[in-house]
């Protein structure tokens, strides 16, 4: 080869090369199937999914079972991970109208801008037979004032407090999970006295009494009716005694090294888990599953669950139906099916979803249920005590799952950057401003 | 097409028609004429079509619509619902401080990955360049992390880097330092994201430099070794020169790159903190800016403001960096031409 040769494919090379840098330079364009991708051909029904976490319809084989039970009928369920990537990508898809599924997984952070943004999107499932088997509230929480109903109840968020036996033992504390949960009865920052009594006692290092400060700030804000907003839709957050108190309490464990300074759901947390880096975390009852797996057989029997100061919900989901989908009757059909009460406790056995209908909620498969892994834990009694707290009334806002990001990352301001609270507050603030405004 | 492919080679004095060859009979002499003319004069633009109505489609049409949408307050769900805010987006940006801690740290990243990986590439580019054994090997060894996913490879460096049980803490660990918290360590995040650049691009400019080098004619080593000069001079004052026109495209390229720096960050802070580049923006850049208007926020008038001022600011460095080079090589020129 000459060098000419050599220098000419350098240069077209280079030329290819800036020119692709070029078009990389200028925005991006998005591409996409219109359609949801279900249908019906030669009698053969094609319901599409999406889904996001472990809401435990396809984990659990009861997308198989259904199946199996309707022969004619095909579902193919695209399960994201992390529901920050899959409502992303939803609201992308909704804007575009294309890409959608046929079933779209809603959680309870995003049910409110959905109902005031994009309730005409979806089916109204209203007229669906047999579904007034759910808890009062659940319900009202995905209605739009006109009473269109854009999604049917899968799961709850209860809650209560996990904690390792063998690392309460070794700080003084009781193990016995009443005595446990007497231990902070009534009060959250009982909790935090009772880190702070573990960290005197604990004689090893490396071993922080929770994970999370965002964690605790979660669960005292979830006990109340109204959190970031109240019932007109105003923000509240700056002026909320409830939110205040969370924040306190929350800086507080922050700033005494009760925390592991760990992210919930992130790298990190996981290993932590399995490593016995913290000794409690406060658990709704669909974190169950997370932790057996991640925590690993190694820890099987050391970790427990005990009662919450105050009962409250975190998190649960629901399934909408896409107006877009050439297969609206059977995917209502199959939402239905996956949200009647014997498929919630089903879930509930196989994974701990706690069912969000009080006629599963009261089934003695449910109230009986005991979770072997967090040493025969009787989770049926005390998440169902736990859900018999929850506020009757839960306001959502329109941007509560960001408001609630941000307050997570205000908290690890503190945590992780020793930055005062009161900084972190006023950092806190703006963000929210901007992301409300 | 296939008539076109004879001309092709010939093509480069476009307006002397080449010497016509052997002539068919057939078709009348002045339309074949007319034909070769604009086959001549027509096909580099035939050519060069495709790629421009891609542009057009996929890059020119979002960038005009990206600043129509720019002057309107847009939420992502009601996208057909656009309030005229003029140039309020803009005002805002620039009284923003998430902007210009944006913009300095895509600054601050950029100069981090960039030069050392540049420099290293040229160190790399020079060893594969001596005459060794298996250095085909070496060479498509170089090129691997290249073609790594950016999502792989940011993963992968996020484990290595992770707080508790990482393996790079781990390593430290061996020497008796703490833990480093890299991800919310300003320096610390900024150095750990410039790491996953280098890692990627420094094989591939190192091949740009190597195909470079190699144009570099031998006798020019010959004459300097004749006068003495070591390898390391010769690297200087041979090498480097040679390949002067490479390098600026490298850095061009790795300009825009870093401009753009989007993936590893959001990958490597996980989660929300991707979104924002930490929980104090401690290494959002002007990617991410975007993509939390975006994509987080829901406000497209905001995130497409983002996205022009980039573009804005790219054609602004670019230009600067023409303006420099230009009085660089005026200020420079006399003085080279007596040294050559």
């Amino acid at each position: 080869m000459t060098r000419n040769q050599k220098l000419s494919r350098t240069r077209i090379t280079g030329t290819v090369s800036a020119l692709a840098a070029l078009g990389l330079i200028v925005g991006c364009s998005s591409g996409g199937d219109s359609g949801t991708g279900g249908g019906v051909k030669d009698g053969k029904v094609t319901i599409t999914m999406g889904l996001f976490g472990v809401m435990g319809y396809k984990e659990t084989g009861l997308l198989d079972r259904y199946m199996k039970e309707n022969p004619n009928v095909t579902i193919k369920a695209d399960v994201a991970g992390d529901e920050q990537t899959y409502y992303t990508a939803l609201q992308t898809h909704l804007a575009a109208g294309s890409g959608l599924k046929d079933i779209q997984g809603i959680e309870i952070g995003r049910a409110k801008e959905l109902v005031d943004t994009q309730a005409d999107k979806f089916v109204d499932l209203s007229d669906v037979p047999g579904i007034d088997h759910y808890l009062p509230w659940k319900l009202s929480q995905v209605t739009t004032p006109d009473k269109k109903l854009i999604g049917l109840g899968t799961d709850i968020g209860p809650m209560a407090v996990c904690y390792r036996k063998d690392l309460f033992e070794q700080a003084g504390l009781p193990t016995d999970r009443n005595e446990v949960a007497k231990l902070w009865a009534g009060d959250w920052s009982k909790y935090v006295q009772a880190g702070k009594d573990f960290k005197a006692g604990f004689k090893g290092d490396q071993v922080a009494f929770m994970d999370s400060a965002s964690g605790l700030f979660n669960a005292m804000i979830y006990g109340n009716s109204e959190q970031f907003y109240n019932k007109d839709g105003e923000l509240i957050y700056q002026d909320s005694p409830a939110v205040a108190a969370a924040w306190d309490l929350a800086s507080q464990a922050a700033t005494t090294g009760l925390t592991a300074k760990l992210r919930q759901f992130q790298p990190g947390w996981d290993p932590g888990l399995s490593n016995s880096t913290f000794a409690t975390t406060v658990c709704p009852a669909w974190m169950l599953g997370h932790i057996t797996e991640k925590a690993g057989p190694k820890n099987k029997g050391k970790w427990d669950v005990a009662k919450a100061p105050k009962g409250a919900n975190w998190g649960g989901s629901f399934l909408g139906v896409m107006e877009k989908s050439p297969v609206k009757e059977e995917a209502k059909k199959l939402v239905a099916w996956l949200t009647a009460p014997e498929q919630q406790e089903f879930v509930f056995q196989k994974l701990g979803n706690f069912p969000s209908s009080q006629k599963a909620l009261t089934s003695p498969a449910v109230t009986g249920a005991e979770q072997e892994y967090f040493g025969g834990a009787p989770i049926g009694e005390i998440f169902g005590a736990a859900a018999q707290e929850i506020p009757d009334e839960q306001v959502l806002g329109r941007k509560d799952g960001t408001i609630k990001d941000i307050f997570s990352q205000g908290l690890t301001l503190i945590e992780s950057q020793n930055k005062s609270p009161e900084e972190a507050w006023k950092t806190t603030d703006e963000r929210i401003k901007k992301a409300t405004g | 097409m296939a008539a076109s492919t004879p001309v092709a080679p010939a093509g480069g004095p476009a307006g002397k028609p080449p010497a016509p060859g052997a002539h068919d009979a057939g078709a009348p002499p002045r339309r074949r004429a007319l034909l070769h003319r604009l086959d001549v004069r027509g096909a580099p633009y035939a050519f060069v079509a495709p790629f421009f109505v891609v542009f057009a489609a996929f890059s020119f049409y979002p960038l005009v619509y990206t600043s129509w949408i720019s002057l309107h307050r847009v939420e992502l769900a009601t996208m057909n619902v656009m309030e005229w805010v003029a140039f309020d987006n803009y005002v805002a940006l620039w009284e923003d401080e998430r902007f210009w801690n944006a913009v300095g740290n895509t600054i601050t990243l950029g100069v981090i990955s960039t030069v050392p990986q540049l420099l290293m590439a040229l160190g790399l580019a020079h060893l594969l360049n001596y005459r060794m054994r298996g250095s085909t090997f070496f060479r498509v060894a170089a090129l691997t992390p290249y073609a790594t996913s950016v999502g792989a490879a940011a993963l992968v460096f996020t484990m290595l880097f992770e707080r508790d049980f990482g393996m790079i803490n781990w390593m430290l660990g061996l020497f008796g330092f703490d833990n480093v918290d890299f991800e919310n360590n300003k320096w610390a995040a900024q150095i750990a994201i410039s790491t996953i650049v280098i890692w990627r691009w420094t094989g591939y400019n190192a091949l740009l430099y190597l195909a470079a080098m190699q144009a570099v004619p031998r006798e020019r080593y010959e004459a300097a070794a004749i006068d003495g000069a070591s390898r390391w001079q010769q690297f200087l004052t041979v090498t480097v020169p040679g390949i002067r026109s490479t390098i600026v495209f490298t850095i061009v390229l790795s300009t825009i790159g870093a401009t753009q720096l989007f993936g590893e960050p959001l990958i490597f802070g996980q989660g929300p903190n991707g979104i924002t580049g930490g929980a104090d923006n401690q290494y959002q850049t002007l990617g991410l800016l975007l993509y939390e208007e975006g994509w987080k926020n829901y406000q497209m008038g905001r995130a497409a403001t983002v996205a022009w001022v980039m573009f804005l600011l790219l054609v602004l460095v670019l230009v600067v960096q023409r303006l420099i080079r230009r009085a660089a090589s005026r200020r420079s020129g006399p003085t080279r031409s007596i040294a050559s």
